[in-house]
């Protein structure tokens, strides 16, 4: 090695904030705060601070998982424009480093989380990074337009693993939980999809628009919106729901359906004249309905806790 | 070999290492946070044990 590429080899040194990159830290906040929702919904109460060591190695399996996706897509990565900024494709880290980072981190997580609560929430956790990093990463993205159905699953699982740590099992509350995030996702990234068509045609991914066209997409959403629409309202009738969560889901449907079938109306001439700005609206708002739900039923956890719940059913 | 001279590389690596650091010493304190957590709740897996209870939470 001369000393010229000595010196070359660390030109482009990571700092600490590019591997922090890799672990996607806005996935792992919606993963924290979910997660953390299953925890403390749970009938059983848990320890402060086991909680918070539970909720910090959830946290890092969902990092991990996103480290071990980002070195397996550098490539479609480098051409699609939404992800051309990430640590690997810019060049400030090395995909074997994320690679080592991914697998360490998967290994450490799941340990230290049966160590913290217990073997049924670590074995969740693994079989989430796992389902994410080769099942839908390296598999189904690539192969399906049904591709978000199934990605969506693992990004459900977090409030399972809440509810597992508090529990050691699950239950009908925490499987309506997954089912929401499940049924939630496709609407929301296909209305992202819609506008970032191009994006996904250049890395040659059959998203749903690129492979079907915006017309079934449209269809689709808002078939996912109807669907959406049971399924959010179902955790009202268990024991983690209640009026308020009842009442919060009708107002935040209804919004949800006039905005799908906006978007199931219009026409590419509709679009081109005010730049998918419908869709963008309706991608906004479905964080916004995701985040209330969960959001709502905190709240509901905590008015339970005070012995201030409604009795209503 | 001037290793001892200070590069540029040096106050590079200075901000990682300290991030470094600083999560191992965190990790560690998590550890024993717990540790300590799990020693002073009731359990019911060993019957000699000083925080042993039939039922935990008793």
């Amino acid at each position: 090695m001369s000393d010229a590429s000595w010196s070359k080899s660390f030109e482009h040194e990571a700092q600490f904030g590019d591997y922090l990159e890799l672990l996607k830290p806005r996935v792992m906040r919606l993963v924290v705060f979910t997660a953390a929702v299953g925890l403390f919904c749970a009938p059983v109460p848990v320890h402060p601070v086991i909680a918070f060591a539970a909720i910090l190695c959830i946290a890092v399996g969902a990092g991990a998982s996103g480290a071990l996706n980002m070195w397996f897509d550098r490539d479609i990565d480098a051409v699609m424009k939404r992800t051309q900024a990430r640590p690997i494709p810019s060049g400030r880290v090395q995909p074997g480093e994320a690679l080592a980072i991914g697998l360490t981190l998967s290994f450490l997580s799941v340990m230290m989380l049966g160590l913290f609560a217990n073997l049924f929430a670590a074995a969740l956790l693994a079989f989430t990074i796992f389902y994410y990093a080769v099942f839908y990463s390296m598999w189904l993205k690539r192969a399906t337009p049904q591709n978000i159905v199934v990605g969506g699953a693992a990004g459900a699982f977090p409030p399972m693993i809440g509810w597992a740590v508090a529990t050691g099992g699950t239950g009908l509350e925490p499987l309506r939980l997954f089912a929401l995030i499940l049924i939630w996702t496709p609407p929301h990234f296909w209305a992202l999809a819609l506008w970032r068509n191009d994006d996904y045609k250049a890395a040659n991914i059959p998203m749903l628009p690129v492979a079907r066209g915006p017309v079934v997409t449209r269809r689709y959403i808002f078939g996912y919106a109807l669907l959406l629409v049971p399924v959010s309202v179902a955790p009202a009738f268990t024991s983690i729901g209640g009026a308020l969560y009842f009442g919060m889901a009708v107002v935040l449907n209804t919004i949800l359906l006039i905005g799908a079938w906006r978007i199931l109306r219009r026409d590419e001439a509709a679009v081109a004249a005010d730049r998918f700005r419908t869709e963008k609206r309706f991608f906004g708002f479905t964080i916004v309905y995701l985040f209330l739900h969960f959001t709502v039923l905190l709240l509901e956890a905590t008015l339970r806790g005070l012995d201030l719940s409604l009795n209503w059913i | 070999m001037a290793f001892r001279e200070e590069h540029e590389l040096h106050t590079r690596r200075r901000g990682r290492n300290m991030a470094v650091g600083l999560l191992l010493g965190g990790f560690v304190l998590l550890v024993f946070a717990v540790s300590i957590v799990k020693l002073s709740q009731p359990q019911t897996e060993d019957i000699h044990a000083p925080n042993y209870a039939s039922e935990a939470g008793e």
